[in-house]
């Protein structure tokens, strides 16, 4: 592949995410985020060619929601582009704004993902998305217990189970320190065998502690062309690759024979073409889509292409955490705060502070050159993004 | 712009009123393997030229009524272990998403796919209705339908639209739809059936309305060397522009055209066109309803501002060739308008548009709305070789 030119991230903005943000409406909301970002990149709406706006529209009910979010997205007047891809919607909307600054079309494009899961019924509308004759009766929304039990039967019930809380109390502490994080908990290690025992069940041993949240809240991103982006940021984030993976079959349809997951398939695609052999030592900071400490502590070695039990020797070792040799989610991650329609586009804007070192408080220890994110979906659907410190094609 | 792209080949199923015999992937197959059997194109995983390498479906989770209405498209598309995306928005804009994505280099083959079953909803007004904000206008029970008639209103007074005018344009859309397989099974009527039709929003009759449609549409887009490769007359994308207009209805001069001015003079623009009224040789117009037809003409700088009923008593519908495939009136879902358009526009400069060939046209402009009375409008030049 030959980029026709360099895209780079120079703002980043997003609301203060909540379970029930009622004080604003759809565009309000959307608009936090996007002065966010502007005032980062230190541009007006003036300098913006392109909005691409993306969410699921029936878990608000809103039609074309992006007519009505003009109001909030300073559509007005400009180029729009609207794209849905379900939880990868976030990641997707990055990837379209980079194939538009990429391809010339556009100087500066912002992409602004929301959702506002208070306004609807969350676990319905996903639901909703099942085939209405043969899966619908089945589909619990998100929740799939599978995972727990997988994990369960390969390592043991104590050692999952301990694996599972302590993912869970690091993403907890790493929310602690990001102040627009939905659930800030305040969680210690002493209360693990407390929660791992009496939080509410939800499927099997995926317990209410594990699972991730319904949040209100938006987050928009600032992609530039190589010229702008030199111009107006001291260090952008740059868009080195990125690649979407999907499947249609639902989870496990095929009982335990094991599944080739998107995740894998999508992280070594993209980590062959772009010369990374040993991620956990090139790649310096991981925000991963976990939808609960489940499925964050299985793929982790799904992303990484780890072994047998690497991925918990490295939970264990405390490796993921901000302080870590491999941090993941110093935001906190999906687990804390969850704008489906914004959820995968937060991971991208995480990394992307990283690199620019504007996470604040969360900013890890460790220089940060380059920045995996990943957005998931659908029937196990992966999009991958790789951001680096270095411009690509220059270093 | 980076390297050129080009249309390689275009398909869709016939428009029918009711496609109660299939499901929505059934309608999208039927449209892939035809694409397939023309191009011969084979679906790859992540290997640029190889083949089809990125899917773009175009879909509206409301009228599907299934969230993420694209899951249930991944292997129809070809997509297994590849990359599909949606876009959910006038399906005129997958070849927006299609151009960037294949000029930014990161893709070669793009395989555009749209469907849409309209027939499922009790009434298209109660999905557009939902598009409407939930405190201050959606209140008031406005769907699309009834913001277009306010628009009719005003536009039919600016420009001198007269109730024939309006029974003429649809009268002629349907002799078009005639003439084209995809959308045969609409009967013709007279002018005085239309002025006799029932009124929707006044001035707007209910056989001013694009009838209500099932079908799927799509094309495969590739970057120049590789549309040679696929096809002796492939059709370059040369010029896209779009435009976002205000929301609320009352922010807005309704008569203005502001969004569409603006799409067009970007997708012009980016052509290389300074006068449209001699580079165009043939128009594929989004007019959902059919004061729009006129009012669109002139917001594309096409028509003299507020002399729409002139134009149409001079015979502008002819001499601009304007929907040789009988446009929307004709038939086909509200999202998938400008994708149709789009496809009928290239057949027109393959030459491939049989009894509705329209000359040998060189250029052609297709066009895309959505939104109440036209909040977003998106225009896109084709150039055959």
């Amino acid at each position: 592949m030959k980029k026709n030119r360099n895209v780079g991230i120079i703002g980043v903005g997003q609301s203060f995410h909540s379970s029930h943000r009622e004080e604003v409406n759809q565009p309000e909301m959307i608009h936090e985020a996007l002065a966010e970002a502007l005032e980062q990149a230190g541009i007006t709406m003036d300098e913006v060619d392109c909005i691409v706006h993306g969410n699921m529209e029936l878990f608000e009910m809103v039609h074309q929601p992006d007519l009505w979010h003009s109001i909030g997205t300073g559509a007005y007047g400009k180029e729009c582009m609207r794209v849905t891809t379900g939880g990868t919607t976030g990641a997707t909307l990055c990837s379209a704004a980079d194939y538009l600054v990429a391809s010339g079309l556009h100087d500066i494009v912002v992409a602004v993902g929301f959702e506002k899961l208070q306004e609807g019924h969350t676990t319905g509308g996903i639901t909703n998305m099942a085939d209405p004759l043969w899966a619908r009766q089945l589909q619990t929304g998100a929740l799939t217990g599978m995972t727990a039990d997988a994990m369960i039967a390969e390592f043991g019930e104590d050692r999952a189970k301990r694996a599972s809380m302590k993912y869970r109390i690091i993403m907890d502490q790493h929310a602690m320190k990001n102040e627009k994080a939905h659930r800030r908990l305040g969680l210690d290690y002493d209360q693990a065998e407390d929660l791992m025992v009496n939080s509410p069940a939800l499927v099997g041993e995926l317990r209410m502690i594990h699972m991730c949240s319904q949040s209100d809240g938006a987050c928009a991103i600032v992609f530039a062309s190589p010229e702008k982006a030199k111009q107006l940021c001291a260090q952008p984030a740059w868009v080195k690759d990125h690649i979407t993976v999907h499947r249609e079959e639902c989870f496990h349809l095929f009982g335990d024979a094991p599944v080739l997951m998107t995740h894998k398939y999508a992280a070594r695609k993209m980590f062959e073409r772009n010369g990374i052999t040993d991620p956990k030592e090139q790649i310096d900071v991981f925000e991963m889509y976990d939808p609960s400490s489940w499925w964050g502590l299985d793929w982790i070695r799904e992303f990484l292409l780890l072994e047998g039990d690497e991925h918990l020797k490295m939970l264990e070792n405390d490796e993921i955490t901000i302080e870590g040799k491999f941090p993941i989610n110093p935001s906190g991650g999906v687990i804390a705060s969850n704008p489906i329609g914004a959820t995968a586009m937060i991971r991208v804007a995480e990394a992307a502070l990283q690199i620019m070192e504007r996470a604040g408080d969360h900013q890890v220890p460790g220089n940060v050159d380059v920045a995996l994110a990943s957005g998931f979906g659908g029937t196990l659907w992966t999009t991958l993004h790789l951001l680096t410190r270095a411009e690509p094609g220059t270093s | 712009m980076a390297r050129r792209v080009g249309i390689c080949a275009v398909a869709q199923t016939d428009w029918v009123r009711d496609r109660w015999y299939d499901r929505f992937q059934g309608m999208a197959l039927e449209v892939v393997e035809s694409l397939q059997a023309r191009t011969g194109l084979k679906f790859t995983r992540h290997e640029p030229g190889e083949g089809i390498d990125m899917s773009i479906s175009v879909s509206d989770d409301v009228f599907d009524a299934r969230t993420i209405s694209n899951n249930a498209m991944t292997d129809v598309l070809g997509a297994h272990m590849g990359c599909e995306e949606k876009v959910a928005q006038n399906g005129i804009q997958a070849i927006y998403y299609g151009l960037a994505a294949i000029a930014s280099g990161h893709h070669d083959i793009v395989l555009v796919l749209g469907h849409c079953k309209e027939s499922q909803g009790k009434s298209r007004n109660m999905v557009t209705h939902l598009s409407f904000d939930p405190f201050y206008t959606r209140p008031l029970g406005l769907d699309f339908c009834a913001a277009a008639g306010l628009q009719a209103g005003a536009y039919g007074e600016k420009s001198n639209i007269t109730d024939e005018q309006l029974a003429h344009i649809v009268v002629r859309a349907r002799e078009r739809a005639a003439k084209n397989p995809h959308t045969a099974s609409l009967e013709p009527v007279t002018e005085e059936q239309v002025m006799a039709s029932a009124m929707l929003a006044d001035p707007i009759r209910s056989l001013h309305e694009h009838p209500v449609s099932d079908g799927a549409v799509g094309m495969i887009l590739a970057a120049e060397d590789i549309a040679k490769k696929i096809t002796d007359t492939p059709v370059w994308i040369t010029g896209v522009g779009n435009c976002m207009d205000s929301f609320f209805l009352g922010d807005r001069d309704l008569t203005s055209n502001f969004a569409l001015q603006k799409a067009a003079r970007r997708a012009y623009d980016r052509a290389g066109i300074g006068n449209p009224r001699e580079a165009i040789d043939l128009v594929e117009l989004s007019a959902p309803y059919a004061y729009q037809l006129p009012m669109w003409m002139e917001g594309l700088g096409l028509c003299d501002e507020g002399k729409g009923g002139q134009w149409i008593n001079e015979g502008g519908l002819e001499k601009m060739n304007v929907n040789p495939s009988g446009g929307m009136l004709a038939g086909n879902p509200m999202i998938l308008g400008g994708l149709v358009r789009a496809a009928e526009a290239s057949l027109q400069l393959k030459g491939e548009a049989g009894d509705r060939q329209a000359g040998s046209p060189q250029k052609a402009l297709a066009h895309g709305v959505m939104g109440p009375a036209g909040q977003f409008h998106s225009v896109v030049i084709l150039e055959r070789s």
